[in-house]
């Protein structure tokens, strides 16, 4: 708890973090309260399909019914950015969590067992690191069936190596420490030594640089979505906001930025989500592990 | 160790990985069903009618060990199967596409490495001063850009606003028309070097302007992770003990920066060049899908796009085999540089 305030206390005396903090805990808000500002018409079975006015395929501006106009296909872009704040943080976040509990998991078994055991979970990083990640991560989407879930399983694929050298590497330099040869000396079995002992001693600055990698895995999202390779078509996603507005980057003749809107606002919003996260991250970057800040 | 011993070592050890790599592909490859699988043997668009024949004879019902041997051996023959998108071999397809995203690649690496190290240890010369704070911000805003978002504001602006002043593709028609014509002689398939080859500034000037804003995109995200990494290092380079005693010395300031400081902290961008490698990649796919540049990142979205798993899984397994071969190359380099490395493998 100490630490945690003095994470805080550095915290406060880098001006950019506060704004990092400022951003994130707008979007928080905003995904909460999704609902409210956003609400589903009567009728709408599930929240997160944006609704549209009618098939018109040419975008409609921002107007008092629809705030920020709509795209092509007339899907409410001010809808769509909001619940896709939603699904940006239920990307994130799954994401994150399951790479946390493979990389926990497999770097504590390879980090505290050493041997052969060590030498195989490296190896298979080895192999899923040989790719560049977004690659790896479009044949897993097309294998998979292109769909949210896939880019999530995808996401977790090609994240999940990286976590678990960091956390072994955080649990080789406490495993020789005196109080877990004591630990081991009264006899605690492994699995308590690792619970008990070792993780809390060693992994909480992973943890947190880990979270808040939650950015760069919305930004991969949002880019495969980009591409057509996420969620269906009309649920609501930054990515697949912006690829709606592809078509409509040069407006009509004598006014080329007509449809402005379009694209500009769902990439806002991804660049704002995104900066956030990275603010957060490069101070934390440097008041937590001086290790880290080198990467 | 000696550095020869250290090559063969190294070389050595991306045999597993790329046997590792093999199996990840296949693996991937797996979750199909023997039908789509079959699209794999597949050379020519008439025996897509006869793929219970392709089956049989690429034994696709065997069992898994059987099937790999089969796999790997037509892989290493060069039959990665047929890509529907551009009705070719997927093996051709990638030597057709290739040039044009090495020249997009050729343009966009300088600036990302020569520009970081350029404006990371200018920032770190002047740390906490204006230029400093203000190419820090730009970094780090830089560094949370969308790519694609970026590609698409850049065509709103220049190919919009200043009314087709920077269009995507990679030539205009006309200029295409010419460079297919049997006057233009295509030696490398690079356009701005075959323009010169062939005297023609016309095609060169077009092809020139059609590299302006995939460049642009391509550099800026990577560009910044560059700048951050080269200020970090470079700080912790000035504040060393050799950096005290040149300046001890009476060397003036700009010998230190530019002699002492950055070239020891240099050393950490060539240990991520690798890295750079894999996003200029990433990257190459996102650029050339925005602004419709037919090279190989554009063939692979479509190929994602129309569920085409031979070109898909033929595009990775080229790149896993690239990026393995750069992080070698890397680290041989590496080696080369600083004897430190291979002291202490030796040391182990």
């Amino acid at each position: 708890m100490t630490e945690l305030r003095f994470w805080l206390y550095q915290a406060r005396k880098n001006p950019l973090s506060l704004v990092g903090i400022a951003i994130v805990l707008i979007f928080v808000i905003i995904a909460i309260l999704a609902p409210f500002l956003a609400p589903p018409p009567e009728g709408h079975i599930d929240a997160y399909q944006i609704p549209r006015d009618g098939y018109s395929p040419t975008p409609k501006p921002p107007s008092q019914e629809y705030k920020f106009g709509t795209t092509q296909g007339q899907y409410d872009i001010f809808y769509g950015v909001i619940w896709g704040t939603r699904s940006a943080f239920k990307v994130g976040l799954l994401v994150i969590g399951m790479v946390l509990v493979i990389g926990i998991l497999l770097g504590s078994i390879a980090g505290y067992f050493g041997g052969l055991v060590d030498e195989i979970i490296m190896r298979i990083t080895d192999i899923f690191m040989a790719f560049p990640p977004l690659i790896l991560a479009m044949a897993i989407t097309v294998a998979l069936g292109p769909s949210l879930n896939s880019v999530i399983i995808a996401l977790t694929l090609v994240s999940w190596p990286i976590y678990t050298r960091l956390i072994r590497g955080d649990i080789l330099t406490v495993r020789e420490e005196d109080y877990v040869e004591a630990a081991r000396g009264v006899g605690s079995s492994h699995l308590r030594i690792i619970a008990r002992h070792i993780l809390p001693n060693s992994i909480y600055p992973t943890l947190i640089m880990a979270s808040l990698d939650i950015g760069a895995v919305v930004l991969s999202a949002a880019a495969l979505s980009f591409l057509g390779l996420g969620a269906p078509e009309g649920y609501a996603d930054w990515g697949q906001m912006i690829q709606f507005s592809r078509n409509w980057i040069v407006g009509p003749p004598g006014n080329p930025l007509a449809y402005w809107y379009t694209v500009t606002i769902p990439g806002l919003f991804i660049l704002f989500f995104v900066l956030g996260w990275n603010l957060l991250g490069d101070a934390f970057r440097d008041i937590l592990d001086p290790r880290l800040a080198k990467r | 160790m000696e550095f020869r011993a250290y090559v063969v070592r190294r070389l050595f050890l991306i045999i597993p990985v790329l046997f590792g790599v093999s199996l990840l592909i296949f693996g991937v490859l797996q979750l199909f069903s023997p039908v789509e699988r079959a699209s794999l043997y597949v050379t020519d668009p008439r025996q897509l009618a006869h793929l219970d024949h392709i089956i049989e004879l690429y034994g696709l019902d065997q069992p898994v060990w059987t099937q790999y041997g089969t796999w790997i051996n037509q892989v290493i023959h060069g039959n990665l199967g047929w890509s529907k998108v551009v009705s070719m071999p997927v093996i051709d397809a990638m030597a057709n596409f290739l040039p044009a995203t090495l020249e997009l690649a050729l343009f966009a690496a300088p600036l990302i490495i020569v520009g970081g190290i350029f404006l990371g240890s200018k920032a770190a010369a002047h740390k906490d001063k204006m230029a400093d704070h203000a190419t820090r911000l730009a970094a780090i805003i830089g560094w949370s850009l969308p790519t694609f978002w970026l590609g698409l504001m850049l065509l709103m602006v220049f190919y919009g606003y200043f009314s087709g002043l920077l269009p995507p593709e990679r030539l205009s028609t006309q200029m295409n028309v010419l460079v297919h014509s049997g006057s233009f002689i295509q030696y490398t398939g690079l356009h701005v070097i075959d323009a010169i080859l062939n005297g023609n500034v016309p095609v060169l000037l077009d092809s020139l302007r059609h590299l302006v804003l995939p460049v642009i995109t391509l550099t800026v995200v990577n560009l910044a992770f560059i700048m951050r990494l080269m200020r970090s290092s470079m700080l912790e380079s000035l504040g060393k003990g050799y950096i005290l005693t040149a300046r001890a010395k009476g060397l003036d300031e700009n010998t230190v920066v530019k002699k002492h400081a950055r070239r020891n902290a240099m050393i950490p961008v060539l240990t991520v060049s690798g890295y750079i490698f894999a996003a200029i990649v990433n990257g190459v796919v996102i650029t050339e899908t925005i602004f419709n540049y037919k090279g190989l990142g554009w063939w692979a979205w479509q190929s994602a796009v129309h569920l085409d798993i031979p070109s898909v899984l033929g595009f990775a397994l080229f790149n896993g085999i690239l990026f393995v071969l750069t992080n070698l190359v890397v680290d041989l380099l590496y080696a080369r540089i600083d004897p430190r490395v291979r002291l202490g493998e030796q040391a182990r």
